[in-house]
Order: structure tokens, then sequence, then C-alpha cells
């Protein structure tokens, strides 16, 4: 090692290896960076606007026309789709996720082993739990309709019926997300500082009163934060959709991701993707945009 | 303890054992499915428990399915991610953190903008990039593109920026090179961010489903989540083969999630954004 003074050389004098370190260290991301997020950003903008070839090669310029086959083929539907599915998983899910991290917060024995227990789905892959979940949902043979069965409720076609099939996807999926949105809210109540509960109490809240007024705007940035992630992961739902019901029964699962992946790899048509896929990015920023709008407002943050 | 306290306790006991019943049942079911004899498989009323355990579904899935293989792809592919993001966004975390230098700010900025961009824009070119290299069905194929994240960048220069600059005058005098004080100061003190960039990153990858999807054509290259989907296809209805094969897919994670609690935690919220 060199001796060397505390305050950099005056600027002339540094010499350009040391001035070129700082880009040395940024080099590895910034080349991998380049190969595989900024240039296909702009290639995938590129494809957009041809027709292409099976191989993937712009063959006839079309300009916008891809865009505008979207929007007026079921392209749109299948967006209606996407956003039925937000619908049904995000709000349900983190509403379990807050009552689960209510119960499991309590000041209890074994508490520590029911909050292993809720957040076990964490481990669980979407594929995985979508296998699972073929065989739970079996109209003959499943455990599902043999439980209903016992109440009196008569067999549901869960993934052949265009009515169930959306429905059932969305019930696995916040299954399979349960993990995450109740390991979430659980630091949330963790931060919570007991002064603020404790004084509740002395003011003579009970236990409904210590939760809406105390609890609930303590923790409204995380449940605002699972919202945001929510929402975006709801949207890029492939494998559970894959897996159940590959956008069957006559669409009704066909989201905007399983659909551009059968666009893209199943009739080879790259251009036509790339237009969807940066239509439903569009989507999911002002989406996005919005929720900031809305929910910012009614965050409190310390 | 009054009487209404200690019907509140129950009443808890209550809710939580019906929740935690409700929520692993899936999960236990399969591990008893995986059990079943054959004959007790299908049968109505369906079986909750198999009569005596039955662990010849493990053999037979075994010896029909490269299980094994299917695990070690994914160890493989996962391991490599993890450490090549942690190689790759440590320094350049550790440059945005502690070095200055003409136009940080703009690369800065170029990096945080790539957070927000999804990945179904990136995929199609990504795709026909490892086509057109004939990385299809290889490992780098399925490493490759995702060696460098900007979220692991960010993640770590949140941990780098919690050291004390003071520090690093302090071993610059004492005649500390730039890379020296890197390696053996600012990493070992970044080390909770490390692991929690790791744990984070190895879950996500042994997870991922839809570019394995794509890039695995050979039975002997997919991964275990691609495995357990051809089971369905490979093994007919023969769920107690299946669930065989996907308890033995679904234990790595189950012990990584038992070991790794805290760092994976961590990361999910760090980290949710891109999940």
């Amino acid at each position: 090692m060199r001796p060397r003074l505390p305050e950099p050389a005056p600027r002339a004098r540094v010499r350009w290896s040391e001035r070129l370190e700082p880009y040395l260290y940024l080099a590895p991301s910034l080349a991998l960076l380049a190969i595989f997020t900024f240039y296909p950003i702009v290639r995938s903008i590129y494809l957009s606007l041809f027709l292409t070839d099976p191989l993937g090669r712009p063959r006839v310029f079309l300009g916008l026309q891809h865009y505008a086959n979207a929007l007026s083929s079921t392209f749109l539907q299948s967006m209606g789709v996407t956003l039925l599915f937000v619908l049904y998983t995000v709000p349900v899910g983190l509403i379990l996720g807050f009552v689960l991290a209510l119960l499991a917060h309590q000041p209890l024995k074994g508490t520590r082993i029911f909050q292993l227990i809720f957040s076990s789905p964490l481990a669980i892959s979407a594929a995985i739990g979508s296998t699972i979940w073929v065989m739970l949902l079996n109209p003959v043979s499943g455990m599902v309709n043999y439980l209903l069965g016992l109440v009196g409720i008569a067999p549901i076609h869960w993934l052949t019926d265009p009515r169930w099939a959306l429905l059932s996807v969305g019930m696995v999926s916040i299954w399979l997300r349960l993990g995450f949105n109740f390991v979430l809210m659980l630091s949330g109540l963790q931060n919570v500082p007991d002064e603020l509960l404790e004084a509740a109490v002395v003011d003579g809240a009970g236990f409904w009163a210590k939760t809406r007024y105390v609890t609930l705007p303590m923790i409204s940035p995380t449940l605002f934060f699972a919202a945001v992630v929510g929402v975006i992961h709801a949207f890029q739902v492939f494998a559970e959709i894959e897996i159940m019901t590959a956008g069957g029964p006559s669409d009704a699962t066909n989201t905007v991701v399983y659909r551009i992946y059968q666009v893209a790899f199943r009739q080879y048509e790259f251009g036509s993707a790339s237009a969807q896929a940066i239509l439903l990015f569009i989507v999911m920023v002002v989406l996005t945009y919005i929720q900031f709008r809305l929910g910012e407002r009614r965050v409190h943050y310390q | 303890m009054s009487l209404a306290a200690r019907l509140n306790r129950l009443l808890l006991y209550v809710a939580l054992t019906v929740a935690a019943v409700i929520i692993v049942f899936p999960i236990l079911y399969a591990v008893s499915i995986s059990l079943m004899p054959p004959a007790e498989v299908n049968t109505f009323p369906p079986r909750f428990v198999p009569s005596t355990p039955n662990w010849a579904n493990y053999a037979d899935v075994a010896r029909t399915v490269p299980v094994g293989r299917y695990l070690l792809n994914s160890l493989v592919v996962s391991a490599a991610v993890t450490l090549g993001q942690i190689a790759t966004a440590s320094l350049s975390g550790y440059a945005f953190a502690f070095l200055r230098f003409p136009g940080r700010a703009a690369l800065f900025a170029l990096f945080m903008s790539t957070m927000m961009v999804p990945w179904e824009v990136t995929l199609i070119p990504n795709y026909l990039t490892i086509r057109s290299l004939r990385l299809l069905d290889s490992y780098p194929g399925l490493i490759l593109p995702f060696l460098a994240t900007a979220f692991g960048t960010f993640l770590l220069r949140q941990f780098f920026l919690q050291i004390p600059r003071e520090l690093e005058d302090a071993a610059r005098i004492d005649g500390c090179g730039r890379f020296r004080f890197f390696w053996s100061i600012a990493l070992p003190l970044a080390r909770p961010g490390l692991l929690t960039l790791g744990a984070y990153t190895f879950l996500n990858t042994w997870n991922q489903y839809l570019w394995p999807l794509l890039v695995t054509n050979t039975r002997l290259m997919r991964t275990v989540q691609i495995g357990v989907r051809f089971l369905m296809n490979e093994e007919g209805m023969q769920y107690h083969r299946i669930m065989a094969g996907v308890v033995l897919c679904m234990l790595p994670a189950l012990v990584i999630l038992l070991w790794g609690q805290r760092y994976l935690v961590r990361g999910l919220m760090a980290g949710g954004i891109k999940g």
C-alpha cells in the first residue's frame, strides 16, 4: 500500500486510472443492464412498429397499426379479465393479510407457531401451488367439492365453468400471496409503538376503537405499499393461469400477460405481442400513478 | 383472569386454529396424498390420510421423472444468479454510495428508471437475444439475463450509505486503497444487505416460471418449476406420484423459509415492487 493524502490531490494531478476507477465498479452492472434491459426496451418499441417474421426479424413497417389492431380486438376483453382479476384478488388478499396479522400479533402463547404457519405459502411457488389446487379443485375426486358436498352444495366445475374459472384462479392466487401479505402486515404491526396503544387503552378505547383509530392509521403506509405491489403482481399473473386453465374456458381467464405469451410464443407474432406488452406497461404506469394520487392523501406518514 | 378475558382468549385461539388449518391444509394434503397407496387415491369419499405410508411413490416418481436433475438445475441457476447479483450489485451500489465521478446522478437516474419496467416488455427481445446466441437449453441462457438488476444496486447502495464516511477517510489515512476498503471493510459491514439481497434473489429465481418455460425445451434442462408443470402431463392422473414429485420440489424452499425468514422478509419488503 502506498501512503496517500486524506484529501484528493488537485485535479490536474489525479491520474487517469484513478478517474476511471468508479466506472470500473459500474461496468459489470452497466454492461448487463444495457444488454438485457435498456436494449430490449428500445427493441420492443422498434419491433412493435413492424410486421415480424417467425424468427423475430422486422419485415414490413406498420407504424402504429399493431396498437390500433390491439385496441379494436379481443385485447380489450383480456384487459377486462385482467382488471377483474386484480379486483377479485387484491382487496381480499389485503384484508385477509391484515386480519391474520392482527390475530397473530396478540400477546398469546404459541403465536410464533401460528406466524410460521400463516407465512408458509411464501415457500410455495406458483407452479407447485397451482398443481396442488388442480387436484383439490377436481370436480369429481377433489377434496373441495367433497367438503362442500357435506353441507349440501352441488359439485362445481371450478376450472372449466366460465363463471367460476377466474374466481378459482383468483382464490388460488390469494392463497399463494397470503404469506407475503401476512408477513408484510405483521412487520407493520410490530412497528406500531406500544405507548400509543397503551395510551388509547387508558383513554378507554376497546379493541375495535384501538384498531380503527390507532393501528389502522399507523400501518396505512404498509397497507398502501401492499396495495401498490399487489396490483402490479396481479397484473402479471402467469403461472397459475398457464397451469390451471390455459386461458380458458372460452377466454374467461385469458389475461393480458397470458395473451401476450400466446401471441409471441404460440403464434410467433413478435411485433404484435411487443405492441401489446407496451400497452400493458402504459396501463400499469397509469394505474400506479392513480393509486399514488388517491393513496398518498389517505396514508398517514409519521 | 376474568371470565370475559378467558372467553376472548379462547375465541382468539379458535380463530387462529381455523385460519391455520385452512392455510396449511393444501400443503399437508399434498404430503398425505404423496404417501398414499395408489388404491386409496381417487376413492369416494376421498381419504384424508393414508392407511399406511407408502414411500414407494417417491421411488416411483424418482425413477420416471428426473427430479434430482430438476433440483440440481434450479440450484445451479439460483445460486449463480444470486452470486452474480451480489457481485454486480455490491460493486455498483458501492460506487453510487461512496465514489464521486462525473455523470453519477444521471447514471443513477438511468438505473432507477428501469425499476418501473415490467418483464413483459423485455421478455421478447431477451428471448430473441438468447436464441440468437444459441443459448436456449443451457445454463447461461437461464442465468445471464438476471445477473444484474437496478433493484439490487439500489438495495445495496442503501446499505452502503449507512457506513460512516469518516471510516473511509480514516482507512485511507492509514494507507488503505479504494478497492481494499471496499473489499475488507465496506463489504463485511454491509453483510445484512448482502444476505437480504441473496435470500430474496435466490427465492425469486428458484420460483421463476415464464423464462425457464420459454428457454428450456429438453427435459434435462428443466428447472423444478417447469418439471412440476409437466408432472401432470407425464404422470397422467396418478396424483400420488404427482404429489410425491411436488413434495420433493417444495422441500428446499420450505427449508429456506424456516432458515432465512428474517432476511427474506426484509428483502420482500424492500423488493416487493419487482415481485
